[in-house]
């Protein structure tokens, strides 16, 4: 154990990278996910047709078949050869998560009751402010749980990255395990916790969000 | 599209300019096809070399009994986590406190934590050197992927049984049978048709994070899929091979999760469960 807090700034150094993986893939998934659901719930066929299956394909390959093309694959075809560890790690990340924010996105709005779309037409709201003060903000308080999962689970996917090299907390988990096997537990127990830290404060950061976002109804 | 809350039935402006985008988006989405494969054709990944290995029965073999490893290690760890989640999803209901306490921190515990550091630890604390009777890796994966489906499904369980009419207990109380009967008799039974749609859902799950398996080098898809290329060098094509792979499984069972929804829960909305206890307080999601 003496390895491991005499070298704190390591862990430390380590989480701080988990953190920027997190914070940065889950922006552009964010970000990605509001395309992808504009494109889904939109008017236009072929854009929902397409979303459909990016989705559909995407949700179901698991995390580490996504790093495997960024990371192994496509430096065969001469794409992302110069690219840092940390941003093609956000892009994995990112092409993957994006899915679920998309589907979250999307659930947030089904729950909108038609009725306050007809009603907000008949006094006369326009498109934009139909949008803009009546489905918008409900759609997205009610997104909100769900959203909150999904960065829950990304911010514990971003321990992927260690199987690809980046010194991320998993990684550096590894390195101390394998310097000192007789106290695997402890070190693994310091870990998790650094990981719980993180996801309960995502979780935190939600619940103040939905609590923030309640409409009397 | 008239039934939607986003926009209004579209009159023939509207139709004449979302016809103007669908050519324009049709034309984008061809031209990217187009441009892609005759980049890969360019950069010789269409060629027989590349994927003649996928037409070779021995190689077929070795990904059929993969794919096999990757199917029990998911389905032991299912079995094992449907154990651990009735164990401690009763035991969050219990009215004890020194059994409610415990069964709590410990599903908060591995619902938090990463399925890949659960496996390094399986690994390198028992695992490693013929530890698990000399399937160390698998079995490795098969305990992390118990500890965190089954922490996942307590409270999947927890919210089935929770999610039933109060007037179930109460009648069943009320013709004299022990908490235990109750239990076992009658919420058990109910919360279990609630709950088996969520449990396919997260057999998606655990059959995905197998494939994480690879970093302590346990068989499995991705485990061969990485020996594959590497010899044959063909990285692309064997991605895309063991990504479909995952893909049927996953969709069968999602096709399989969507029956059994509509059998058996009805048009009631899906059992959902927020991924820590802080998230899954709010009543909007346990609704």
């Amino acid at each position: 154990m003496h390895d491991v807090f005499s070298n704190f700034d390591k862990v430390l150094s380590a989480f701080w990278l988990t953190i920027q993986l997190a914070v940065l893939s889950g922006i552009f998934s964010l970000l990605g996910g509001i395309v992808l659901v504009a494109m889904r719930i939109g008017p236009i066929a072929v854009l929902r047709w397409l979303a459909t299956i990016y989705v559909t394909l995407v949700r179901n390959t698991p995390l580490l078949m996504v790093f495997t093309f960024i990371f192994v694959a496509a430096p065969t075809l001469g794409w992302f050869t110069t690219t840092p560890f940390l941003l093609k790690g956000v892009i994995a990340v990112s092409l993957y998560t994006c899915t679920f924010v998309c589907e979250a996105l999307r659930s947030g709005v089904n729950t909108v009751p038609i009725g306050q779309a007809e009603a907000a037409r008949a006094i006369g709201l326009t498109f934009t402010q139909n949008l803009r003060h009546i489905v918008l903000p409900q759609a997205f308080h009610a997104s909100v749980p769900p959203l909150t999962s999904t960065f829950i689970a990304m911010a514990k996917n971003t321990s992927v990255a260690a199987v690809f090299g980046l010194a991320e907390a998993t990684f550096r988990m590894r390195y101390f395990t394998n310097r000192n096997a007789d106290v695997t537990i402890w070190i693994f127990i310091i870990f998790a916790v650094g990981y719980i830290i993180l996801v309960e404060l995502i979780s935190a950061g939600g619940l103040l969000l939905e609590r923030r976002g309640k409409a009397a109804r | 599209m008239s039934s939607s809350v986003l926009f209004d039935s579209p009159g023939p402006k509207t139709r004449v300019r979302h016809r103007l985008y669908t050519v324009i988006a049709v034309a984008v989405v061809v031209a990217a096809a187009v441009w892609l494969v005759m980049f890969l054709d360019d950069k010789g990944q269409l060629t027989d070399a590349k994927w003649h290995v996928f037409t070779l029965t021995d190689y077929l073999n070795v990904i059929w009994h993969a794919l096999l490893d990757t199917l029990s290690m998911a389905g032991a760890a299912i079995v094992l986590a449907v154990i651990f989640g009735v164990v401690f999803g009763v035991g969050k209901l219990s009215d004890h406190a020194f059994v409610r306490w415990p069964s709590f921190l410990v599903v908060e515990f591995f619902r938090a934590t990463p399925v890949l550091i659960l496996m390094l630890l399986m690994f390198f604390q028992w695992g490693i050197g013929g530890g698990f009777w000399g399937h160390g890796p698998y079995v490795s994966v098969v305990l992390a992927l118990m500890l965190y489906n089954g922490a996942v499904l307590a409270e999947v369980f927890r919210a089935g049984v929770l999610s039933l009419p109060k007037g179930q207990s109460e009648a069943a109380y009320a013709i004299g049978m022990r908490k235990t009967q109750v239990m076992t008799i009658v919420l058990l039974p109910q919360a279990v048709k609630v709950m088996l749609p969520a449990l396919i859902s997260q057999c998606v799950v655990a059959l995905k994070d197998t494939s994480l398996g690879m970093y302590i080098v346990a068989p499995g898809l991705t485990y061969i899929g990485r020996q594959i290329y590497i010899e044959q060098r063909n990285q692309l094509q064997t991605a895309l091979v063991i990504s479909a792979l995952y893909i049927i499984c996953n969709l069968i069972l999602t096709v399989i999760a969507t029956w059994m929804q509509r059998r058996l829960v009805g048009t009631k909305k899906p059992l959902e469960v927020g991924m820590t206890a802080l998230a899954g307080a709010n009543p909007t999601s346990a609704k």
